[in-house]
């Protein structure tokens, strides 16, 4: 169990090197998000009535959020891809280490690097108006609460990545997954627009009740967005929650298992 | 002891229509170098995979340091060292921060780690380079960075799978010196390799293998003579052929072919260049300037050929199909 702990943090260290001996890396995945903050700040938030003090930016900035670490799956996937076709994966696994290690060093290593993210965005949406008005405690929970869904998320794209044959196979699938996730939901805009069936959809996805949970999170009532009254948007933290534990204990083993016969193709 | 044994190992892709592998058995003495030889798609690459670990046959059996491969995978990895076809290092990073990090990885502690990697820098040469990303690297920079990852825990059992290929003769020269030098030091190898040459230098044995079966087993000194040793060729002018003719029978003492279409006359010879310069003296007594003259070592294709009846090829689905085909209409 050290050893699958200790295994699992070189790889991650491996990873936080190579952002430093690439720092465009880092700056430009900030570079992106940052974009998209400025961009719906000032191109929607004009026209999109929130009817709520401090403006539409108190609402965006929970849902830009929540769709950037929602893409982690695809930093994921990509990175694992791209490790598999050089054959470090073939490497690493003729290594004595933890089967879980170098998956588990990946996700974790993409969390961080989401922490990174979401500190710059926050100082972002600040500047540009944001001020959540729960508290520090509840601010800080809901950074938790962010980190903990890029880290879910994450553990699709290990499957993903480990399961296509090429690192852009992976940047296509993971981007068609996750875009419509995150625009059929709540994020940035009222669901009440959609037709029926993608409101529910909308209704019960973990980007939405992601978002939701943020919403309250950051003191804010979630009035757009889901329909009022149904089990989602009532309990969206408790949701949130169901949710993330759904997707580790199918995606982890899942996941793991996918590692130790990457090869098997 | 058998440092490496595999018996009846069958692996087929594709629902079974690709036979990687169709019943290969080899073993390794402990201490000495095993040359399994084998001309594109043979399955060397499929064979040294399972060897460690990375793959599982369909059938068969296999032990690397006595240790069951199939049962106890992570047993085996604490003793072996791999280096595919393919370096497999992190480009990103400097050569340090992989030796490192595949230190750390083996478990030796930071400490540790940082003394191994100085040494191996040291001994294959890449002490200057080690600041640098491997992006910056050479293709035989890259190859020994990958096979010095390989080595951090001083493997009982090492792997190397095509260590030369794609590297320019200089490459191939420091490989082969790197190479000498680990079997010195008593470790058991197994080599992949498309050049007999090399098989030659490097392996006490060697196994050929095609179709995903060792068609033949031996040293290189007992695999030539299968082959027939060297030959020498030459081209003459047409109204010289006669005349060269007789030079050629007299230096070699066996058998002379004359093929008149390309005016070439050869045979083998067991003298080397001692044949080659006899027979250039004897030509320029009777005042015959040939065209071409040369000693020509068998190649892998002339093992192939005198081994298997056909020249090494791809093993693609087609050829597969005229292989079984040619095999049938031999019987
Ligand atoms: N993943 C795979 N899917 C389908 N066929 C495969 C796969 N891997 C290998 N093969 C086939 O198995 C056979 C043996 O392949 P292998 O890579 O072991 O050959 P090799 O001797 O290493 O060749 P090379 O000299 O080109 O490296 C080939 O016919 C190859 O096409
Ligand atoms: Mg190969």
């Amino acid at each position: 169990m050290m050893n699958a702990i200790s295994d699992a943090l070189i790889i991650t260290k491996r990873q936080l090197l190579q952002l430093a001996r690439v720092p465009e890396v880092l700056i430009f995945s900030t570079i992106q998000p940052v974009m998209f903050v400025l961009l719906f700040r000032y191109v929607f938030g004009g026209s999109i009535d929130t009817g709520q003090p401090g403006g539409y930016v108190q609402l965006l900035m929970p849902g830009i959020f929540v769709q950037t670490v929602a893409f982690t799956l695809a930093a994921t996937a990509v990175g694992l891809s791209a490790d598999m076709q050089k054959g470090l994966i073939d490497r690493f696994r003729s290594l004595p280490i933890s089967r879980s290690a170098v998956v588990f060093g990946r996700t974790l290593g993409d969390g961080v690097l989401n922490i990174v993210v979401l500190a710059v965005m926050g100082l972002t949406g600040f500047l540009v108006g944001w001020r959540p008005t729960s508290g520090a405690l509840n601010v800080f929970l809901g950074f938790v609460f962010l980190f903990v869904f890029g880290f879910a998320m994450s553990w699709v794209g290990v499957l993903i990545g480990l399961s296509v044959r090429e690192e852009r196979v992976a940047q296509n699938v993971t981007f068609i997954a996750v875009f419509p996730l995150t625009f059929l939901s709540n994020a940035f805009a009222p669901t009440t627009g959609m037709p029926k069936a993608l409101q529910y959809f909308a209704e019960w996805n973990p980007v939405s009740t992601m978002v939701a949970g943020c919403r309250e999170l950051f003191g804010l009532k979630n009035e757009f967005g889901a329909t009022a009254g149904s089990f989602p948007s009532e309990n969206p933290l408790l949701m949130s929650i169901i949710y993330m534990i759904l997707i580790m204990a199918i995606f982890v083993p899942l996941s793991v298992r996918k590692y130790n016969n990457a090869a098997k193709k | 002891m058998k440092a490496v044994i595999a018996e009846d190992l069958v692996k087929t892709y594709n629902k079974g229509s690709v036979r990687a592998l169709d019943g290969l058995n080899l073993d390794v003495e402990e201490g000495t170098v095993l040359g399994v030889l084998g001309p594109n798609g043979a399955g060397k690459t499929t064979t040294v995979r399972i060897l460690a670990t990375l793959l599982a046959p369909d059938s068969g059996r296999a032990t690397v340091g006595g240790i069951d491969v199939l049962k106890h995978p992570d047993e085996v990895r604490k003793i072996i060292g791999l280096s595919g076809q393919y370096a497999a290092v992190d480009e990103t990073l400097t050569g340090w921060d992989n030796l490192i990090m595949f230190g750390r990885l083996y478990h030796l502690s930071a400490k540790e780690a940082k003394v191994r990697a100085i040494e191996l820098l040291e001994q294959f040469s890449l002490s200057e380079a080690a600041k640098r990303p491997i992006r910056t690297y050479s293709g035989g920079m890259r190859r020994r960075l990958d096979l010095a990852a390989s080595l951090i825990i001083r493997p009982k059992v090492l792997f190397l799978d095509e260590p030369t290929t794609g590297l320019d003769p200089r490459g191939r020269q420091d490989m082969w010196g790197v190479i000498d030098e680990l079997v010195k030091g008593g470790v058991t190898l197994l080599l992949t390799t498309q050049y007999l040459e090399e098989a030659d230098h490097l392996a006490d044995e060697i196994a050929v293998i095609d179709h995903g079966k060792v068609i033949a087993r031996g040293t290189s000194d007992s695999l030539k003579k299968q082959v027939g040793g060297e030959r020498l060729e030459i081209v003459v002018e047409n109204e010289n052929l006669q005349a060269t003719k007789e030079i050629v029978a007299k230096v070699s003492g066996s058998a002379v072919n004359v093929d008149e279409g390309l005016r070439q006359i050869s045979a083998p010879v067991t003298t080397g260049s001692k044949a080659l310069i006899e027979a250039a003296k004897l030509l320029d007594e009777k005042g015959i300037h040939p065209l071409d003259i040369g000693l020509k070592r068998p190649s892998l294709d002339d093992v192939f050929l005198s081994l298997t009846g056909h020249v090494a090829e791809e093993k693609t689905d087609e050829n597969l199909e005229t292989a079984t085909g040619r095999k049938k209409g031999k019987k």
